[in-house]
């Protein structure tokens, strides 16, 4: 008898958390789906000058980076002190930008290749020479939507 | 002999585990949006295009940055401070037939905001940030004039207007009731903005 009695007596069971590792799992998945990872590491210095009358760029996928100034002190050995363009992961010449241009185009579905937008990262101190260079480029490529990213703040107090 | 059943392995520690990875991705990674000043390029010139059509000085305002980031704006050198007023009282100047502005009607300065074109030149030895300021402020003018448009006409400022209608979480009906008015406005007071290839020198 004393197999049934056993039951009622006692306080309340103890709230499982077996389950708990599994919500946590899920939210850390959520996480580490849905960030995205800086995709390339800089090699060149990348202080951006600020402006406030900036536009969001939304739509990841159909943003094209180009980089440019001075390499950063690690590189400043071999590659010297002058402005340098960066493409993905490494130094290029301005005559490589039409090439990244294509390759960036055929790696994207043919329907949004017409939004396609070329960012450029260009530090702040790099020379308006380098710049055009660049423009002209992307003329040439014709890829014509650019937009010079910035950071925020006050264009006139800062300069 | 009696199976001993295997202990089993105590997973308390798992949640803890877990929240330790879960805290350092919340941490490292940072979910950036870039934003910046967007720019459209001239095509290509074609070889056998016809010559630009005259346009007459009084409606071209010209700023000139040189190699040590000073500003000519026409002919007169100016602090970048003053730029973006400059601008504005040379857009909205009106001396023909421009109901919506209120600017001086000088004689001197542009006939109507559609026919008036700012153009940049830069230097090769111009800095980036100081250019970057430059066209901050010359479209920072052409907000303000559309903003005061907006704001009579619509009771909404252009940016915000133009803001909603890029939110991808803007409903289609509002999107189409914004597009027509957004490009009203922009053809009230179109951006002409129009840049030659930098000086060498």
């Amino acid at each position: 008898m004393s197999k049934f009695n056993k039951k009622k007596s006692g306080d309340l069971p103890a709230i499982s958390t077996a389950s708990l590792p599994d919500i946590v799992f899920m939210l850390l998945f959520f996480f580490m789906v849905a960030t995205v990872m800086r995709q390339n590491t800089l090699m060149v210095k990348n202080n951006l000058p600020t402006a406030d009358q900036v536009e969001k760029l939304d739509k990841k996928d159909l943003i094209m980076y180009i980089y440019a100034g001075e390499p950063v002190d690690r590189y400043q050995g071999t590659y010297g002190t002058s402005a340098k363009i960066q493409l993905n992961d490494k130094f290029a010449d301005v005559s490589e930008i039409q090439d990244f241009i294509y390759q960036e185009r055929a790696s994207k579905r043919e329907e949004v290749v017409p939004f396609l937008t070329t960012a450029l990262k260009v530090d702040g101190e790099s020379k308006m020479g380098l710049i055009s260079d660049i423009k002209q480029e992307l003329r040439s490529a014709n890829a014509l939507k650019i937009n010079y990213v910035t950071k925020k703040g006050d264009a006139v107090e800062n300069n | 002999m009696a199976k001993r059943a295997a202990p089993e392995v105590n997973a308390g520690s798992m949640a803890d585990i877990a929240f330790l990875l879960l805290i350092f991705f919340l941490v490292t990674t940072t979910i950036e949006t870039d934003s910046g000043i967007s720019r459209k390029l001239p095509p290509e010139l074609d070889e056998n295009q016809p010559p630009p059509p005259v346009i007459k000085e009084r409606n071209l305002f010209t700023v000139i940055v040189n190699s040590n980031d000073e500003l000519l704006v026409e002919d007169e050198v100016m602090q970048l401070k003053d730029l973006r007023a400059a601008a504005v009282a040379f857009l909205d100047n009106g001396a023909e037939d421009c109901s919506y502005c209120q600017g001086a009607k000088a004689e001197n300065s542009s006939t109507n905001p559609t026919k008036a074109i700012i153009s940049l030149v830069n230097n090769r030895g111009t800095s980036y940030k100081r250019y970057i300021a430059v066209q901050n402020e010359l479209v920072a003018a052409y907000n303000q004039l559309r903003d005061r448009e907006a704001q009579s006409k619509y009771g909404e400022s252009f940016v915000s207007m133009e803001k909603r209608y890029n939110d991808p979480r803007t409903s289609e009906r509002d999107k189409e009731r914004l597009k027509p008015r957004l490009e009203e406005i922009r053809e009230l007071y179109p951006e002409k903005l129009s840049e030659a290839e930098p000086k060498k020198n």
